[in-house]
Formats: structure tokens, sequence, C-alpha cells
């Protein structure tokens, strides 16, 4: 019952999010900014996790597969599959759904009990439009090439292992990585994170604009997005590949 | 001038404000008095409709908000200036920021001319050198002054002030209330404050309504309030043992 109060509440949100802009050139201004915000602000960090997980990934799949009746290429075909299907764009959007999903949440939460927003209603604008829109449409943008760059640096973390290590020769790792390739699982990772990425901007939004208080519940609140966003993104995980690729 | 005709509004059921019935003055101060809990910030977000009302109407220079589609409303909205409890700033923008957002929003001025408007208003709240500075920088006054240049950079009609003074020291609420005194005297806005600053009544309060337990109690001018027999309107001036001795000793 509870829930579904939310859900109506949330879908009553986002009717007065997606309305057209006021002033157009200020939305652009301030969609720049989000995205240098939530997008180029957690580049170094997912490079970080990206090529340590890509890493991990080709040790444990070298592990796994330690036997002369399977050729060293497959680790390099095993790797790209993981990556690219579910550690980027999966993984990720959940690691942005912590750093995204709490920023936006607590931003917004304390415009809410600074009567910054009531402020934004009086001048005659349409806040949840102002303050969210730019949110999710940055997400929207910026998460997919985040993803792409993230696949690339996990797929070349992978590769030092191979050239530091005598665990798969380099050669037969790139062999790996270019056997069977289906330009389909792209789009189909690019497409699953951009759905994340909405699903994060605008959930987070919700929880933030929806605070009642003062500090600790914009604390509350900022946990509430991080857990819900996560939550509910798993969910559409398994939705999505189950149409997908099930 | 803002008229206010048996209004009702309710919270899930509890009546907040009961049958209120006044009118603000343009030009004029109006004061809304009367204890934490009273009801006056719940008057004030009607009056800018931040709350819809129950039962009632309110006229806006003749102006029935109610009958009122959503671009007329807007329009009302923008010959609106809000002034906040706690100011109400934008946090991420600079002082220079805040005021200019309502023009670059809503108006077509070049950059030249927003310029020269925000210097004006700030200048009006003397604040000139704050331009870069951003909310976290400044003092509670200084947050106070510049909510008001932001309230009077669109050339407002009706100017609304919620506990303008509280949490500034005694001086700085004087000097808050006399800007604000001014504001209306020089642009000739109808403006509504609400307080519980007996100070501020004596000093600024061309009209006074008294909120008590939601409902319009008592309603005059400064010069009038001391003289009242209504036993809680003085029971609310005469609140601290203080002030009661003085009332003693001259009845
Ligand atoms: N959003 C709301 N929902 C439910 N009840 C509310 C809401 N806002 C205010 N109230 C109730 O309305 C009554 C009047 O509150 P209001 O904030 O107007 O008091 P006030 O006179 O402004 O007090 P103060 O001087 O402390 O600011 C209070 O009993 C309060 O609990
Ligand atoms: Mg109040």
């Amino acid at each position: 019952m509870k829930t579904l109060h939310l859900v109506g509440e949330y879908i009553l949100l986002m009717r007065r999010v997606f309305s057209k802009p006021l002033k157009m050139s200020y939305f652009r201004k301030q969609l720049v900014e989000n995205i240098s915000a939530l997008g180029l602000d957690s580049l170094l960090i997912v490079a970080i996790i990206s090529i340590f997980m890509g890493a991990v990934l080709t040790i444990q799949t070298t592990l796994q597969t330690e036997s002369p009746w399977i050729p060293a290429w497959t680790v390099g075909f095993v790797v790209r599959q993981s990556v690219v299907l579910e550690f980027s764009p999966t993984i990720v959007s959940l690691f942005l759904a912590g750093k995204i999903g709490s920023s936006i949440a607590s931003e917004i939460g304390t415009m809410k009990v600074t009567e910054q927003i009531d402020a934004l209603e009086t001048m005659g604008i349409n806040s949840a439009s102002h303050l969210i829109l730019p949110k999710i449409v940055a997400c929207a943008l910026a998460n997919p090439v985040l993803v792409v760059i993230s696949m690339f640096l996990a797929l070349a973390g992978g590769f030092m292992v191979c050239v530091f290590t005598t665990a798969v020769p380099p050669l037969q790792y790139i062999d790996g990585l270019t056997s069977f390739f289906k330009t389909f699982d792209i789009y189909y990772a690019l497409f699953k994170t951009f759905v994340f990425a909405i699903i994060i901007s605008s959930i987070s939004g919700f929880y933030g604009y929806r605070t009642e208080g003062g500090a600790l519940e914009v604390g509350k609140a900022s946990t509430q997005a991080v857990v819900g966003s996560s939550v509910i993104l798993l969910l559409f995980n398994v939705i999505l590949t189950k149409i997908f690729l099930g | 001038m803002i008229q206010v005709e048996h209004l009702y509004k309710y919270f899930s059921g509890r009546e907040v404000l009961s049958d209120i019935s006044t009118e603000f003055e343009q030009g004029k101060c109006n004061l809304i008095i009367g204890q934490s809990g009273s009801g006056k910030t719940v008057l004030m977000k009607c009056l800018i409709g931040l709350y819809g009302i129950d039962k009632g109407s309110i006229f806006y220079d003749r102006r029935n908000i109610a009958q009122m589609g959503k671009k007329e409303r807007n329009l009302i909205l923008r010959e609106m200036g809000v002034l906040f409890q706690g100011g109400a700033l934008f946090d991420s923008m600079s002082v220079y920021e805040n005021v200019v957002f309502p023009l670059t929003m809503f108006s077509d001025l070049s950059l030249v001319q927003k310029r020269e408007r925000v210097d004006f208003c700030l200048q009006r709240v003397r604040l000139e050198k704050a331009h870069d500075l951003y909310p976290s920088q400044l003092s509670g006054g200084m947050k106070k002054r510049v909510a008001i240049a932001r309230a009077i950079a669109f050339n407002p009609k009706y100017l609304f002030c919620d506990e303008p003074n509280s949490g500034l020291d005694p001086k700085t609420s004087i000097i808050i209330d006399q800007l604000i005194y001014e504001i209306t005297q020089e642009f000739n806005t109808t403006t509504i404050i609400n307080t519980h600053d007996m100070n501020s009544v004596m000093e600024i309060g061309d009209t006074v309504s008294f909120i008590y337990e939601g409902k319009l109690w008592w309603r005059g001018s400064n010069a009038q309030i001391l003289q009242t027999d209504n036993e809680e309107l003085r029971q609310f001036i005469y609140a601290s043992r203080f002030a009661q001795e003085i009332y003693q000793k001259r009845t």
C-alpha cells in the first residue's frame, strides 16, 4: 500500500518534471554544469574501478579455465562478454547510483528544507522541472559515455595482466577479445545504461524533492535515494536481460 | 491592496485558519502578528499561492485568484516578491546570480541592463561589494538583505516577508525593518510582514492583524494597539514580566 502510494507520487512528480523548460538558454547552461558535476567528476573513479576489475576478472577467468582442453583465447572472450554485458553497464551504474544518487538527493533535499524550492515556486517557476530535468538529461547523456570508457579500460586492465604475467599470452587475449563479436551486445549495453541513468537520476530527484523537515531528513532522503534506485536498477536489469537475451 | 475574505484552511481535517477577513493596504507595512503556531506562516503561504485555500477568497487589487487561469496566476506571481524566513537564497549561486536570477528567467533585458538593475538593488540594501560572495560566506543579516534585493529585483507590487528579523540581533533587526519600510514607501508596494517582535510592531506597523489560534482576533494600527481592551492581544503584547509591570504602572 505504501509502495503503491510512493509509485503514484513518483509518477505525478515525473509528469511535472517532463515539461518544456522556461528558458532554453538557461536549461543548456544548467545541463552543462550537471554533466560536469555528475559525469566528469565520476570519470577518475570509474576509470580506477574499471582497470582493477578488468584485471581481476582476467586473473579469475584464467584460473577457472586452466585446462589443456580449453584454448587460451577463451579468457579474452569471456572477459569481454562479462565486461560488455554486465560489469560496465550494471556494476558501474550501480556504483554511480551511490555517487550520483546521494549527491542529487541531498542537493535537492537541502533546497527543499531551506525553502529554496518554495522561492522558485513563488517566482512562477516549475521547480520540479527546473531542478530535476537537467539532472536526468545530464545522466542520460553522460552515463553511456562513462560506460563506454569503462569497457575500454576494463579490457585494457585485462591486457595489462597478460603483459605483466604469464597467465595468457597477450596476442591470444586480443584474439579472444575480437572473436564472436556482436555489435548488438554494445547497443544492448548502452540501452541498459541509458535506462539505468534515468532510473538513478529520477528516483534520487524524487526522494530529494519530497524531503520534509531538516538536515536529518536530508541525510535520510539521500540514503533512501541510493537504496531505492539501486534496487529498482537491479530489478530492471533482470527484466531487460530476460527481454533482450533470455 | 490585498483583500482576504472568509478564508479557511484545513490540514488533514484540522482547522488551521478559520474565517479570516482582513485587508492589506498599498504603500503600507501590514503586519501579521501572533504567537508561534497561530497560523501566520500558513496565512502567508496561502497568500503567495504555495498552499491552496479551502474556503473564502483572496483579491489582489480586486483580481480574484480563484477565478484565474494558470497564465494569469503566473503573472500575479511575477508581481510578488517574497522574503522567506531563512532567506532561501540559492546556495549554488553567488549573490549577483541570486539577484539576477528572476531577471534572467522572466525578462529579455540585456546583460548590461541586468547588471545595472542588480547593482541598483544591491545598493538599495547597502551591499555594494558582495556581488561575488556565496551565501555560505554571508552573515544572517547580509543574507536577509540579499534576499530583499532579490525580492525587489522585479519591481514587485506585493512584498511578503516571513519573520524578516528572526535570528537577528536587535540592532540589525531595526536596520532590516527600516529597509523594508523605506522600500515600501519608495516603490509603493503592498507589504505584508509576519512577526512576533513588538519592536517591529511599534516601529513600522501601519496596520496590524492579530491572529490567535487561527482566527483574526484584532485589527488596527500600531497607534491603537497599546490601548486595546482585547485580553488575548494584551497578553501577547505584555508577555514579559517587565512589560506587565510597565502596563500595571500605567493603568
Ligand atoms: N504543511 C503543514 N501540514 C500540516 N500542518 C501544518 C502545516 N504547516 C503548518 N501546520 C500547522 O499549522 C499551524 C500554524 O502553523 P504556522 O507555521 O502558520 O505558525 P506560525 O504562526 O507561523 O508560527 P511561528 O511563529 O512559530 O513561525 C501549526 O499548528 C502547524 O502545526
Ligand atoms: Mg512562521
